[in-house]
């Protein structure tokens, strides 16, 4: 039975998403260096364990363990071929756990990088990233989800062979990127970039936003960026990782991440979750906070350091407080 | 305006003018104009040393401060690289005849587990901008991988790249061994990654942590001063 997210768009003023994928697995005893995927195949209890986990702390949507289900990343496991498939199983296994929840749960299928440059700086053509996604998104069709979420992406060009996938694929979608180096994705692109560009697209998002990047504070800035009117999407990290007795654990607290999720909503973000370091124990606190919180004012930047910690760089680059060169005289741009 | 006042003919600039302008290009990323400008200061009698430390060590020094300082992004520094490859590719035969000095080695690799390269890319070209010798090993190393590969290449520097949380604690296993075997000393480590901090590096016994491909390397530059100056003084 499938959720429509554009129809809870409608009627909620806000959605939890869900936390962590790849954390949880690992403490579920995923090896370093194996490829997520192949658990959709061969432990799919522990895959459904995983959904169930975000269903039961109360996330409206959930994503499917497909993020590296695409032929460029599963190559490097000697799967390539199998991206159509694996991605089939992770879909068809959420939509099992979605059906039994008793509400209405979202199952967005995910897809993350190709891992690649893309033409001309680096070996990926547009025709080539677009069939990559193409063929992640019928899979994910085929097994059900209800919507294509793309993640964690750097490149504009990326982005937009992954919307075209989508509309190929004839799937509703939404975005997130990975605001990581000064503010910006590692390719340069701002949170007014990116609104910009999503809505230019002949096949727009039914929403966007940030996911991953680096700490709470920095995404809920990332937040605030963007304009425009499409609704707005947080996945923000719990915290920072930290190095314990050969163990790395993130050290956002389920309170801390109460706090983003409220200021994320008060920021404008109306689909609001957690991304690496996130457990259900951060999302019942997450979902508690939004339920039981009232919605405040827009908060400024002050408002966001004193709550969640400092940014990890002065300025986002859409303040036009960025770094600059001087330049000499240049010579003209080449025909 | 018209065209001809904004042409540059570069072999009509003198040698500062020259040398001003090839920082620009590179900055620019543009390839052709870089190695036209290379082979224009060969015929002026340049040694390839210099023209290698001076002008395009020089010119990707900026590239690299304004990228760790959020001016330029990676399709810059990539376009970058492109070019200074281009003059290298010039440089690099006459260099070895020369018998120019040798700025320093690096071998560098992702660790076990870890199949994200595009950061360990950046730090290859990176170093290689700077006129670095790198031994890029790929993805995906073990132990004795890179053990075997710091012998092999007599290199000054071992980096270790990692993206996933789930692989840095690897990064150690391969620096106790170093220390196991007591070769730690004999070379400079350092680590990066995405979800890497100065903290981490320290605990794991590294000698450096690098935010990113820049400050890799002005930290390996530092470090190789360092040994020539202790090589000076013994």
């Amino acid at each position: 039975m499938a959720t429509s997210l554009s129809t809870l768009l409608r009627d909620r003023d806000w959605l939890l998403a869900d936390g962590a994928t790849g954390t949880i697995l690992f403490n579920m005893g995923l090896q370093s260096g194996d490829a997520p995927e192949l658990w959709n195949e061969t432990e799919p209890d522990k895959v459904r364990a995983l959904y169930r986990g975000s269903v039961e702390a109360g996330s409206d949507l959930f994503l499917t363990n497909t993020f590296g289900g695409n032929a460029a990343r599963l190559k490097l496991h000697d799967a390539g071929h199998r991206a159509g498939e694996l991605s089939r199983m992770g879909a068809e296994i959420a939509r099992e756990i979605a059906d039994a929840a008793g509400r209405p749960v979202v199952v967005a299928g995910s897809m993350g990088p190709t891992g690649e440059i893309m033409a001309p700086m680096g070996p990926l053509t547009h025709e080539a990233a677009v069939e990559i996604f193409h063929q992640q998104a019928e899979g994910l069709k085929a097994g059900g989800a209800d919507v294509l979420w793309v993640e964690t992406i750097s490149a504009p060009e990326e982005l937009k062979a992954a919307g075209e996938a989508a509309r190929l694929a004839d799937m509703p979608w939404c975005v997130t990127m990975s605001f990581d180096t000064a503010g910006r994705t590692m390719m340069g692109t701002t949170s007014a970039d990116l609104s910009r560009l999503v809505v230019r697209l002949p096949h727009p998002p039914l929403a966007y936003g940030a996911n991953c990047g680096v700490g709470a504070a920095d995404l809920i800035r990332t937040v605030m960026g963007f304009t425009g009117s499409l609704p707005v999407i947080a996945k923000g990290n719990a915290g920072i990782p930290k190095y314990h007795d050969g163990h790395i654990h993130y050290d956002g607290t389920p309170e801390l991440m109460a706090r983003y999720a409220t200021l994320a909503r008060d920021a404008g973000a109306t689909i609001i979750g957690g991304c690496c370091g996130t457990t259900p124990e951060h999302l019942r606190a997450m979902r508690a906070a939004l339920e039981s919180t009232p919605r405040g004012p827009i908060p400024d930047l002050a408002d966001v350091t004193e709550a969640l910690g400092g940014f990890s760089s002065d300025s986002d680059g859409t303040d036009g407080r960025g770094p600059t060169r001087e330049r000499r005289s240049r010579r003209r741009a080449r025909e | 305006m018209s065209d001809e006042e904004d042409d540059i003919v570069l072999s009509e600039l003198n040698d500062d003018e020259l040398v001003q302008q090839m920082f620009d290009d590179l900055y620019d990323g543009l390839k052709e104009e870089i190695e036209e400008g290379v082979t224009i200061l060969l015929e002026r009698g340049w040694e390839p040393y210099d023209i290698l430390t001076k002008a395009l060590v020089g010119g990707m020094t900026i590239v690299g401060h304004d990228f760790r300082d959020g001016i330029l992004f990676v399709p810059e520094v990539l376009l970058a690289a492109n070019a200074m490859k281009g003059g290298m590719a010039i440089l690099k035969p006459l260099l070895a005849e020369t018998g120019a000095p040798r700025v320093g080695k690096m071998v560098i690799g992702t660790v076990k587990g870890d199949i994200h390269d595009i950061g360990k890319n950046l730090v290859s070209m990176m170093m290689e901008g700077a006129g670095f010798e790198v031994v890029d090993l790929g993805i995906n190393n073990a132990v004795e991988s890179y053990l075997e590969a710091i012998e092999r290449e007599d290199a000054d520097i071992l980096g270790m790249s990692a993206l996933l949380t789930t692989t840095m604690p690897y990064m150690k296993v391969v620096i106790d061994a170093m220390v196991e075997k007591g070769i730690r000393d004999n070379y400079t480590v350092l680590v990066g990654g995405a979800p890497l901090n100065e903290e981490f590096g320290r605990a794991i016994g590294a000698d450096a942590y690098c935010r990113d491909a820049a400050v890799a390397v002005e930290t390996a530059k530092q470090f190789m001063a360092r040994k020539h100056n202790q090589l000076a003084a013994g």
